[in-house]
């Protein structure tokens, strides 16, 4: 049977991945270029029983994904930019709360409001570091409608199996892009629902670790298990503690559940564009991959052995591959729409190994194949 | 036999973090009673609240209990609600936590008009932080950050909630434990949002800068204030100046959050 | 006069201060030092406003 495809912008095809993911609540507030994909669910969701609200703001639009996904509901919430910004203390709740949920950023550039229509990649380093405290983060980065349905998909699986926040960046550009996908059958992705409790109730922890990188299962509020939830450091039967080892314990393992290698070989995924044999490799994500695409063809034809290599999840960041690829290739170009964000990371990974030089672009216009291939000329 | 409050509380819990005297102890008790009162089920009632020291009283009771971030419990517990209608929700927390930070979660969840009942243990302060003023301090009283008297006008909470469309308002005192549960229980059985403000005390960081000798004064001071809203109808507005009215002061049956959500869902499906 | 009720005083909880004492009816209860503590057991009449106010949750009115 022939697949069922459509013509789709990538907005809508992020709603239609989370409603394929089982989501059934979205939280919202409406800000550009993110809107398209609260108003998708707020026609979606309740065809399948789910629920949308409009919450008052984007605080309270995450504090009810929480409080949701606590009920046991995969739950979802999309925002741009500033919108983000006011997310940030209670993304940095679901982290200690353990509470899975899938934030999407749809990027525009900034500070403040910024160019609301313009596409950015500005929240790289918001995406890791934005709220405060220790924590550890998974954020994906999708490039065309299709991956945007099926990353919306992943970032679900990995929120209920890592327990925690998860971010899907992508751009103006890529978020209202039209492009052809193809609808997966049900049962063709992998769809993760989330680990129930297996003890009594009488015997749940909620966070019971059983190793320093273990997830304990989370239970849902009106089943028979009852729990308690705070933001506070806690012990394992989910209680405030200032136990200076317990404290320590719990800080480590949030970190490590997501960090350790397994957990990095399951969440990581890259792609690789002719790197095997390239002397200089184009790192980008997002829609500024597409044109490092083009620039890795031209570059090809004019007999330059250049490579793409476009890591799809951006946090945890694929240290180990691109710590190779430094020492392979003569020079890493990386684009980015921002003024320098995972080139920082990329520098601090390969250090001196080889050469690394940016194209960066904040006016609002996308960074195009001829500039990358200017850069790439330039340092090698 | 004397009331039994241990079976609502989780073992091991007691003695309570609140200091000597704090009238969110006694809220907590009214709490219990008005749950018990009402038959809510362990299982199917979550308790949810902010941050501040009467936020601290879901951990101490044996339900599903979420103690959030300062100002949210109002939206968190609209996720809970939402997603699970079925589940009986209670939120408290602070005059600070849901009249400043909180004020625009509070005043929606009012506006929703969604089953919940929101207890509001108003302190006039902000406890937990050491006795900053708060939207409810008193215009000319002393805290941490008036030294030289609160400029600020208050809010009228009760008034705040039935403006933004709350349909069950009601106000007691700390000194008036009986009718805290009686109207807890009441908004507790009301469909829609209910708001209950317990005007209370913080004897270590507002009794303490404003001349109040002993907690027992301030517990006397809650005691002369208050005034029942039957009584209240046959007074002139100079005796009823400085007085706080006590009792139900509103109740309306308007249409419910959730119940229209599922009629949402009826016509997507239909 | 026979007390209408017995008191019990949870001393571990009781931190003292005095609302049960100061409101009850009949003068039953006393401080002494931090806690409450029964000086006049004859006198109750069990009307339970020192339970009720009691924020600590360190009295327990046992009615006779
Ligand atoms: C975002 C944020 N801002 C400020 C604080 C500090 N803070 C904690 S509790 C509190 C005030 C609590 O006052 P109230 O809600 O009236 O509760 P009370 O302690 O008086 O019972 C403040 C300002 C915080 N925890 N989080
Ligand atoms: S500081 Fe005030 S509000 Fe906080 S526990 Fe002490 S008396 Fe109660
Ligand atoms: S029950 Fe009444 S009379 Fe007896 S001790 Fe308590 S307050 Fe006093
Ligand atoms: S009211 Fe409670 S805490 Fe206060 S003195 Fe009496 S028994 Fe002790
Ligand atoms: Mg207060």
């Amino acid at each position: 049977m022939a697949k069922k495809v459509a013509l789709l912008q990538g907005n809508t095809a992020c709603a239609l991945g989370a409603v394929y993911a089982g989501c059934t609540f979205f939280g919202g507030y409406p800000i550009t270029p993110s809107t398209e994909v609260a108003e998708v669910m707020s026609e979606e969701l309740p065809k399948v029983g789910g629920k949308f609200i409009q919450m008052e703001d984007e605080i309270a639009a995450m504090a009810s994904v929480i409080g949701a996904s606590l009920t046991g509901a995969k739950t979802l919430t999309a925002t741009s930019g500033p919108g983000v910004s006011l997310k940030q203390e209670l993304i940095g709740y679901a982290c200690i709360a353990e509470t899975p949920c899938v934030i999407i950023n749809v990027m525009r550039g900034g500070p403040s409001t910024g160019m609301p229509t313009g596409p950015g990649q500005s929240d790289v380093m918001q995406a890791r570091w934005g709220t405060h405290g220790d924590h550890a983060a998974i954020a994906v980065a999708p490039a065309s409608c299709q991956e945007i349905f099926s990353e919306t998909v992943r970032a679900f699986n990995l929120a209920e199996k890592y327990r925690m926040p998860v971010q899907v960046l992508y751009d103006e550009i890529v978020g209202h892009m039209r492009e052809r996908i193809e609808f997966p059958e049900p049962g063709e992705l992998e769809v993760i629902d989330r680990a129930a409790p297996t003890c009594s109730p009488e015997d749940y922890k909620p966070y019971d670790a059983k190793s320093d990188t273990d997830v304990p299962p989370l239970a849902a509020f009106g089943s028979e298990y009852r729990f308690h939830v705070t933001g506070l450091n806690k012990a394992a039967d989910g209680f405030p503690t200032t136990k200076a080892s317990l404290v320590d314990f719990e800080e480590r393992r949030q970190i490590a559940k997501v960090e350790c290698p397994e957990a990095r070989a399951d969440i990581e995924s890259n792609e690789e564009y002719l790197c095997d044999d390239a002397d200089v490799i184009i790192l980008a994500y997002g829609s500024t991959s597409r044109s490092a695409r083009y620039a890795v063809n031209e570059l090809r034809a004019e007999g330059i052995k250049a490579g793409l290599f476009r890591p799809i999840t951006l946090w945890p960041f694929p240290e180990k591959r691109v710590a190779e690829l430094g020492k392979q290739v003569k020079a890493i170009v990386l684009p980015e729409m921002n003024l320098g964000q995972m080139i920082f990371e990329v520098e601090r990974i390969v250090k001196n190994d080889c050469k690394l030089a940016g194209v960066h672009r904040v006016d609002g216009e996308p960074i195009n194949p001829g500039q990358i291939i200017d850069q790439v000329k330039e340092v090698i | 036999m004397a009331y039994d409050y241990e079976k609502s509380i989780r073992p091991g819990k007691l003695p309570h973090i609140w200091c000597p005297g704090c009238g969110h102890g006694i809220v907590m008790k009214g709490l219990i009673r008005a749950m018990d009162t009402c038959g809510l089920e362990k299982n199917n009632t979550a308790i949810v609240s902010g941050i501040g020291c009467a936020s601290r009283l879901p951990g101490y009771m044996d339900f599903c209990t979420l103690h959030t971030a300062h100002g949210r419990a109002a939206a968190f517990a609209t996720g809970v609600k939402m997603a699970k209608p079925e589940m009986n929700v209670i939120v408290c927390g602070g005059d600070g936590d849901g009249t400043a930070i909180g004020g625009n979660h509070f005043i929606h969840a009012c506006r929703r008009n969604i089953d919940m009942t929101y207890v509001l243990l108003n302190n006039h302060i902000y406890g937990m932080t050491g006795g900053q003023f708060s939207p409810c301090t008193p215009t000319g009283a002393k805290a941490s950050t008036t030294p030289y008297g609160n400029p600020d006008p208050i809010f009228d909470i009760s008034k705040l909630a039935i403006g933004a469309g709350a349909t069950f308002v009601a106000r007691t005192t700390a000194f008036h434990a009986t009718q805290i549960d009686k109207l807890i229980a009441e908004g507790i059985k009301h469909k829609g949002m209910s708001v209950i403000e317990v005007v209370d005390d913080c004897p270590t960081t507002y009794g303490r800068r404003n001349k109040f000798r002993s907690v027992v004064d301030m517990m006397k001071v809650l005691k002369d204030t208050a005034v029942p809203v039957a009584a209240a109808s046959k007074m002139t507005a100079e005796q009823l100046e400085g007085k706080i009215l006590t009792g139900v002061l509103y109740q309306e049956d308007k249409p419910e959050y959730c119940a229209q959500y599922k009629q949402v869902i009826a016509r997507a499906q239909g | 006069m026979s007390a209408k009720a017995e008191i019990e005083i949870i001393e571990r909880y009781c931190k003292g201060c005095a609302i049960c004492a100061e409101f009850c009816p009949t003068k039953v209860l006393e401080m002494d030092a931090f806690v409450v503590k029964v000086a006049n057991a004859d006198a109750c009449i069990a009307c339970n406003q020192c339970e009720l106010r009691c924020p600590d949750f360190a009295i327990k009115v046992h009615k006779l």
